[in-house]
């Protein structure tokens, strides 16, 4: 790794590094955040960890079919469909129970 | 070092620099605004690796529906639910927040051991700028359920939020029958942004 990065290419294991330091900031987020919209923002970091992954693997192993592109297009497409779900969600909830607090949102509990 | 590729390094670790500021800012910073339009940052970021990888249509299709749909959509859930509140403290927060921290860390290092340790076989030379019409074929022959699909989950997707977020406002009567009208109702209704200027 070291020795293509020094020759001035860059590695595949620097994109996976890179996908794997999002991905935990994004699992930190999900799990500390007290307003409900960074939560959400949180899984939009990392869905996009995720795609960095997708994404490098299909330019490195798969050059020629790609595939990985294809389900990067595939991860956005899905990642747009619950941003919009889970935010009216949050609008009910906040009309509800008027906070974005997380901690508040205890109706499943027991 | 050829020019072009220590340019391709210097705009990978930019790029990194910049996707790892940004996700940092926005999950620790305390105002919501500025963590969103950092997100928006990221997106923008990600979407120039993407182009250093050789995939412009991806790239085009992140900055479209990431910055262009996802991002003004969690800007306007935050217009719409901006209420400044003061959070009730938990105990045991900072205890909560380190174990979460360690349990992050520990998850990176296990990611980080198998990145490095992993004999990666590197493939045949990527097709670059055929990767559109490589998709194109993908997308219309063995992708071609999955792309029927997800169009049925958008359909799906949209008009569960539209029923998710609309406001329930009857618009008839239930004892007389009649039509109601519908400003009335809303003013009657205790206000959902309450304004706490004056007060």
């Amino acid at each position: 790794m070291l020795t293509e990065l020094l020759s001035g290419s860059v590695p595949l294991q620097a994109y996976l590094l890179l996908a794997a330091v999002l991905f935990c900031m994004g699992v930190w987020g999900l799990i500390n955040s007290r307003n409900a919209v960074r939560v959400l923002m949180s899984i939009e970091l990392m869905l996009n960890a995720v795609n960095i992954n997708l994404m490098s693997f299909s330019s490195y192993v798969d050059g020629q079919l790609i595939r990985g592109q294809v389900f990067s297009v595939f991860v956005i497409t899905v990642a747009a469909a619950e941003a919009a779900v889970g935010l009216a969600i949050l609008l009910s909830l906040y009309r509800n129970r008027v906070t974005v607090d997380m901690e508040r949102f205890n109706l499943l509990r027991w | 070092m050829t020019i072009a590729a220590s340019t391709q390094l210097i705009c990978f670790f930019a790029l990194s620099a910049v996707i790892v500021l940004g996700a940092l800012g926005v999950v620790l910073l305390s105002n919501i605004v500025y963590s969103a339009f950092l997100l928006g940052g990221v997106f923008l970021a990600v979407a120039g690796l993407y182009l250093l990888l050789n995939a412009s249509f991806v790239a085009a299709a992140q900055v479209l529906v990431y910055v262009g749909a996802v991002n003004v959509l969690i800007l306007f859930a935050i217009m719409l639910v901006n209420k400044k509140e003061d959070l009730a403290p938990i105990p045991g927060l900072p205890v909560r927040r380190l174990l979460s921290g360690g349990v992050c860390a520990g998850l990176f290092l296990l990611l980080t051991r198998v990145v490095v340790t992993t004999p990666w076989v590197s493939g045949p030379t990527p097709i670059g700028e055929d990767a559109t019409v490589r998709i194109g074929e993908h997308l219309f022959t063995d992708y071609l359920l999955p792309f029927e699909l997800a169009s049925v989950l958008l359909l799906m997707a949209m008009i569960g939020a539209i029923v998710l977020a609309r406001r329930e406002v009857q618009s008839v009567d239930l004892v007389t029958g009649e039509e109601v009208d519908q400003g009335l109702i809303e003013k009657s209704r205790t206000p959902l942004l309450v304004d706490q200027s004056r007060g």
